[in-house]
């Protein structure tokens, strides 16, 4: 039975009503928003300095190689490996659903350039340290979160 | 500058001071505080009056709750001291971060007698708020529909809200590079485990564990399992520091400070670097050893921190107590980190087991092993022990009998 489905009779007590649980947003902020909100238009967008060609990520307001302001978003392959993981089992609070991987993994475009995201689209004792990823987006809200899902069409039902 | 002129070398550890340790305790926060407090400056020889600088990591936060619910202020003002010098912060070495300021306050001149504490009461307050130990740490995730920001922002959008989720990128990383098994890991909580039962103050000092169990807890976070976990205690934990020039009138024999080392890293705010198989505390350890002429082969006992079982992993080769890659291989078992092996660890049962002191004990056992006053668990000898501290910020320390 559906939640909240209108029932017959009324003697009965309403279902309780599952726990909803949402993934706590980030906070939009100048420096950030353009990571949190490119997934609008399917892109993947890291901080990056055009002086010396070096991604930054998380984001920060000068270059922390050359140290000049010439840094602005630039949009990525989207493409990386994992990094390292981990299957998260314990449920920490009501309704969050697990287990899940979270997992750092690095972009293509340079070594050690790494986000932090979840790998799903496959079963998660499939993921390997190494494993190809490319991106997604879930939105929730105004955020695109940007999750991660195995590069080569291995589906599984 | 000649190694005599490093501050750490104008500074003696001269008392110590612990409260009860509970789960829960039921003396307040501030109490606690006070017991640790007096009882340090008692075994000193020393009055309140005569103190005159103090310092707490991190100094009153209010959420997690009962995670630093003591701050130097008001400990000042309960124990009625009027210190020169006050000092707290949040930023920093973590939990050594207060001791290195204290040395450097007292090696400028600033004040003589620095009364360090760290105050922890997590265990009531998780009590209070029907939360299980797990969930009283949480970073994120907690809060309705507010949002996170700050470095927070970027693990727990992906619900990676414990603490335990990202060291387990770290746990996972170093099992597939150096081939580390569970069965290598557990030997860190084991061990905790045997050492706590002779730490009459150890909150699982009842609780045997074997490798086997360990093996067939509930895992966590991958391949984390319930035993990696330090445990949430209410306790207080106070170090008094004093000028080496007025250390030797006080009533205990004054321990050296051969050397210390810190640094810091960016995991508290989503920036990783290296293959997360290692720690930018390799840069505390570094320091640490370039500021002495001892050497690893010359710790007799080590206290290396353990909020997770992994960190003491990763911490062992930082301090170069063990090569890179190596500390799995030589924790297993745990004859060489038992009590008559070459390196016994963690002696009064750690965090894992005695109980999270969060630092703080580590370094308050260091000071009963040097004095030899560990009871059933001392270490035959022990003249130099190694302390560590820190997953997001990173302290060590070289202590030694005077």
């Amino acid at each position: 039975m559906t939640n909240g489905e209108a029932r017959d009779g009324g003697t009965a007590p309403p279902p309780r009503a599952p726990i909803q649980f949402s993934r706590q947003l980030p906070e939009i902020e100048p420096e950030t928003a353009f990571f949190w909100s490119a997934g609008a238009e399917g892109r993947l967008l890291i901080s990056h300095c055009d002086a010396c060609d070096y991604y930054i990520h998380p984001p920060l307001p000068r270059c922390p190689k050359c140290g000049t302001e010439a840094v602005a978003p630039k949009a990525v392959s989207g493409k990386g490996r994992v990094a390292s993981y981990t299957i998260n089992i314990q449920q920490w609070l009501p309704g969050m659903p697990t287990p899940f991987v979270f997992a750092a993994v690095e972009l293509a475009e340079q070594r050690e350039l790494y986000v932090l995201t979840n790998i799903e689209g496959c079963a998660l004792d499939a993921v390997r340290i190494g494993m190809p990823v490319e991106v997604g987006f879930q939105q929730q809200e105004d955020v695109y979160l940007p999750i991660f899902h195995p590069a080569e069409a291995t589906h599984v039902d | 500058m000649s190694i005599d002129r490093y501050p750490e070398k104008q500074v003696r550890i001269t008392g110590i001071g612990q409260s009860e340790v509970g789960r829960p305790s039921r003396r307040t926060a501030l109490a606690l505080t006070m017991d640790a407090c007096l009882e340090a400056i008692a075994e000193a020889g020393l009055k309140p009056s005569d103190i005159d600088g103090i310092t707490t990591y991190p100094g009153p936060i209010a959420d997690p709750k009962g995670f630093s619910p003591v701050g130097a202020t008001e400990t000042m003002i309960a124990l009625g001291l009027e210190p020169t010098w006050v000092g707290a912060s949040a930023e920093g070495h973590a939990h050594m971060g207060a001791i290195f300021s204290a040395i450097q306050a007292i090696a400028s001149g600033l004040c003589r007698h620095v009364l360090i504490f760290r105050t922890v009461a997590q265990a009531s307050a998780a009590a209070r708020s029907n939360q299980s130990a797990g969930q009283a740490n949480l970073m994120g995730g907690n809060k309705g529909s507010a949002r996170v920001g700050g470095g927070m922002a970027w693990s727990v959008p992906f619900n990676a809200i414990s603490p335990i989720t990202v060291n387990a990128l770290y746990a996972q990383a170093y099992f597939d590079k150096y081939g580390a098994t569970s069965a290598q890991l557990g030997a860190i909580a084991v061990n905790g485990r045997k050492m706590a039962a002779l730490n009459p103050k150890a909150v699982f000092r009842d609780k045997p564990l074997t490798i086997e169990d360990y093996l067939a807890s509930r895992l966590i976070s991958t391949p984390l399992r319930l035993y990696d976990c330090d445990i949430p205690v209410d306790g207080s934990t106070a170090i008094l520091l004093s000028h080496k020039d007025v250390a030797g009138d006080l009533a205990q024999p004054p321990i050296e400070i051969e050397s210390m080392g810190m640094s810091l890293g960016g995991l508290g705010v989503g920036r990783h670097v290296g293959d997360f198989t290692s720690f930018p505390s390799d840069k505390a350890g570094e320091m640490l050893w370039s500021r002495t002429d001892l050497t690893p082969a010359d710790v007799d006992v080590a206290q290396i921190y353990d909020g997770f079982s992994i960190l003491t992993l990763l911490w062992l080769e930082s301090m170069k107590l063990c090569g890179r890659g190596e500390a799995a291989a030589f924790v297993e078992g745990g004859t060489r980190i038992g009590l008559d092996g070459e390196l016994p660890l963690n002696t009064s049962g750690g965090q894992l087991s005695a109980g999270r002191l969060h630092g703080y004990g580590h370094t308050y056992e260091a000071c009963l092993q040097l004095w030899g006053r560990a009871g059933d668990r001392q270490v035959t000898d022990a003249k130099v022990c190694a302390v560590s501290n820190g997953g997001f910020g990173y302290g060590a320390l070289l202590l030694k009998r005077g």
